[in-house]
Order: C-alpha cells, then structure tokens, then sequence
C-alpha cells in the first residue's frame, strides 16, 4: 500500500507546530498503524530528518499510551481499538490520512504526536483510590459483592486511561475518563465509605485542570478503545448532586 | 449559601441547574402549545382562556419573575459552560470529525439564542405590544357591553402578514433542534436514566420536539391557508 500522511509536526511545547505531508510506501496491510509509522521514521532517519514523535508502549491494547488522532477520530475509525492495534488493512491503497496529538488545554503537545497526560493522573490523586488499612490480605468472600456489581465495577475498571475520551469531546471534557475511575469504585462496597466525599474532590481537580464540560453527544463512547458507556457519566452526575444535598 | 455557589460553579453543578432551568422550560413550553390550540376552539374559547390567565394578574406577576429567573439562570449556565467548553479545546483540530453527535446537539447555544431573541420579539410584539401596535391592541366587543383583550384576532391577523409567520416558524425549527438534543441531554445531566431507559430517552427528544413544533407551526400554517379564518366583526 501507498499512502499519503499528513503528520502534526512540533519541535517542543513552546514551538508553533504545523502539518507535514510524508509518503508512506510499500505498507503491508498486516501492519499496525505504529508499524507503518516506524516504517517512515526508519525512512526519514536514513534521510537524516528527525523522526515522528508519537507515544507508545505495549502495542498490545491494554496499556493506554498511543494516542494518535486519525481523520478526526481518536485512535482511528475502528470500535473499541486502540491505534496499536488498528492494522492498515482498514484503509485504502492511496489514501491520504491526517494524523494529530490529542488536542485538549489539559494535555500540552510536547513533542510533535505526544502529549502530557498528567492531569489525568492529578485528577487520580485527588480522590481516584479508596483509603485501607494495610495488612494481611482479607479472606475470600469475606465481604459478598453481588455478581452484577462486580461486572458493572470491573467494566469501568477497564479503562486504560488513554484520554481519547478528552481527545474525541467536541468540549475536551474528561467526564468518561472520571466518571469510570468513580464507577470502579461506586459499585463496590469498598468504594462507599469515600463515595460522595470522591466524587466532589476528582470534580473540583477536573475542573481545575481546564477540561470542557460534559455535553451529552456521546463521542467519548464511540471512540473509547474499553468502549465504556456513558451510563456512568449519568452515574457521576447522580452522586455528585446527592453529595451536595 | 456558599455552599450553593460552589456547586453551581462546579462543571457537574452549572450541567444540573442549566438541565433543572431547561425542565421547567419543558413544562413551559407544554403548557403554551396546549393554550395555543386553543385557537381551533374559536375566537371565544381563546379570549376567554386568555382573559383568565390575566385575571390572577399577583399570580401571573409570580410566574413572571420566577419565569425570569428560570431564563436567565438557563442562559447564564450555557453561556458560562460554552465559553469553558471553547477554552479547554484552545487548538483546533486540523481534521474535524464526528461519529454519533447530532447536529441538534452540537448548535446548542446557537439555536438556544436564536429562540432567546424570538421571545423577546414575541414578548415585545403580543406582550407589551410595542413592535407591531396594529396587532397587539385589538378587543372583542361582549354581548353585555364591555370588551376584553382580542387574542384570535391579534394572532389570526398576525399570521396572515407572512413576514411574522415566517419567523415564527423558523423559530420553531430552531426549538425542534434545541428541544430534541435538550429534551434527552436532561436526563443524562440529572442522572436520571439507566441502561434499560436509555434508548427511550434518547428517542423521546426528538418526539417531543416534533409535537411541540408540529402543534405550534400548524397554527401559522392553517391561517396561511385560510383554514382560520379571522373572527367576523373582529377587526377595529
């Protein structure tokens, strides 16, 4: 395959970025699109030109570090994948591709396709834990957890915390992201004692970072590669009220 | 108080009272296409209906402030909420796409405000009667002497001049996309909806929006085509 990329181009954070069109050629479908990528990096490192900066690490889909933004869609047009595992028989011979970092105030470009993901974790550190007293592991079944429950936490726990859900929002609103780390929790009874006390503090560290705000489109769903429902974005908003009465 | 404030300053806090001001808007709304068919009843149905509403004039002052607040506590969030929203994205994307948004959804604030000006337009027009004096003074001569406020008259004539009947309806179609995203968008906001009701309240905006704007268009629409016709001896 033959391909034409236009590429998000930015030396550092401070620098004006701009898109620069590659060819991208002889690309077997089999590829990933961080294959086809390094592909071209081996090509303009051969051409003595600095190569495509863009984050990765598992390329296994689990870890949530590649964030590419692909013709408008965070992590490509296929459902519930992450762009390592998007493989390029998903697009056509010939076809021009426009390749952007996540854009979000909260998440600076530091270099060409990599943002700083750190407000995330910030927004983790305000209330995204439950409080134990250490010790020796509690026995099986000690505390019963109701199997629906246990589903319904561990679907919000499969978040990756990847940001394509920022990255996707037409307002750049980390609502998704929050409100799975707040279901992961919500659900469990490990998760009550800290609930109302969680959500009021992971909303106010969101707020404070500079995300947009939630506008019920539903975008956030179509591109998260865990594809985790905004029913918990529903689910936030229930507790965060009832936290103020 | 305080309290209060930090919730509404909140990102999830504005959300709930923008969707809590937009729900009684809803009522609202409902509440005026019901009084506005009352036009089929006749010219005496709609006067008479009229007259009462203005007859509990201490109520109709409450309603009016409270309606007022309502208003500005809607477009003050939104506003607020949109201006945030355009910050967090501050560098655009070069290639802009969109998988499941609906349009209704993503021009909010500009349908929001075009139905903003329309009631002030109509408010200025039937309520204090300053933009279009010839319509807005008209009165019923009563069989027993007296006269009260002519409502069919001000709104059959009014439509007829196709000026005012064209923006009432682009008006509507404005509220049908504001209606159909807002009617879906509360429930969310409130959290008031689960798995199982979702596809419902997803499906109910647009209905909604449909009867409401269908209900209100028809009224232009039926005196566009003389099917309403203006009340004998109704004119001045």
């Amino acid at each position: 395959m033959n391909l034409t990329l236009h590429v998000w181009r930015q030396k550092n954070p401070q620098a004006k970025g701009q898109m620069v069109t590659y060819p991208a050629r002889d690309i077997s479908p089999n590829m990933s699109f961080l294959e086809m990528l390094d592909i071209v990096n081996e090509e303009l490192v051969l051409k003595g030109e600095e190569p495509i900066a863009f984050d990765h690490d598992c390329r296994e889909g689990i870890c949530g570090m590649c964030s590419l933004v692909i013709n408008g869609i965070a992590h490509g047009h296929e459902r519930g994948t992450t762009v390592c595992q998007l493989h390029m028989r998903h697009f056509k011979d010939g076809q021009e591709i426009t390749i952007e970092p996540w854009r979000a105030k909260p998440f600076p470009v530091l270099r060409d396709l990599i943002v700083d993901r750190s407000a995330l974790d910030r927004i983790m550190m305000a209330g995204g834990f439950i409080s134990v007293n250490a010790g020796g592991a509690p026995d099986a079944n000690a505390l019963p957890v109701p199997k629906e429950h246990a589903e319904l936490a561990m679907d919000a726990a499969a978040c990756i915390g990847c940001g394509a859900c920022v990255a996707s929002c037409k307002n750049a609103s980390a609502m998704l992201f929050m409100s799975a780390k707040i279901a992961q929790f919500a659900h469990l009874p490990q998760g009550q004692p800290e609930r109302m006390d969680r959500v009021r503090k992971m909303v106010a560290a969101m707020d404070a970072e500079g995300f947009g705000n939630c506008t019920n489109q539903y975008e956030c769903e179509a591109v998260c590669p865990k594809e985790i429902s905004v029913r918990f974005i529903a689910e936030m908003n229930r507790d965060y009220w009832r936290a103020w009465l | 108080m305080g309290g209060f404030f930090q919730f509404a300053k909140s990102s999830i806090g504005s959300k709930v009272l923008m969707a809590l001001s937009g729900a009684v808007l809803l009522l609202w709304i409902t509440g005026h296409m019901l009084g506005n068919l009352q036009i089929y009843a006749g010219q005496d149905a709609l006067n008479s209906y009229a007259e009462k509403l203005r007859s509990v004039a201490v109520f109709l002052y409450v309603v009016r402030v409270v309606m007022l607040v309502i208003v500005l506590t809607h477009i003050v969030t939104s506003v607020m909420l949109w201006v945030e929203n355009r910050r967090a994205r501050s560098s655009r994307y070069a290639y802009n796409n969109t998988v499941q948004a609906t349009v209704g959804s993503r021009t909010m604030i500009w349908s929001g405000l075009l139905v903003f000006v329309f009631v002030l337009y109509h408010l200025f027009h039937l309520t204090w009667g300053t933009i279009h004096p010839e319509y807005a003074h008209l009165m019923q001569k009563m069989p027993g002497g007296g006269e009260r406020p002519d409502v069919y008259s001000m709104v059959v004539l009014g439509y007829q001049n196709g000026l005012i009947s064209g923006s009432y309806i682009i008006a509507m179609l404005c509220l049908w996309f504001h209606l159909s995203h807002g009617f879906s968008s509360l429930f969310q906001t409130l959290g008031l909806t689960s798995v199982k009701y979702r596809p419902l309240i997803e499906r109910a905006g647009p209905i909604f929006a449909t009867i409401i704007v269908a209900a209100n268009i028809s009224i232009p629409l039926t005196v566009l085509l003389g099917l309403v016709k203006p009340a004998v001896g109704g004119l001045p």
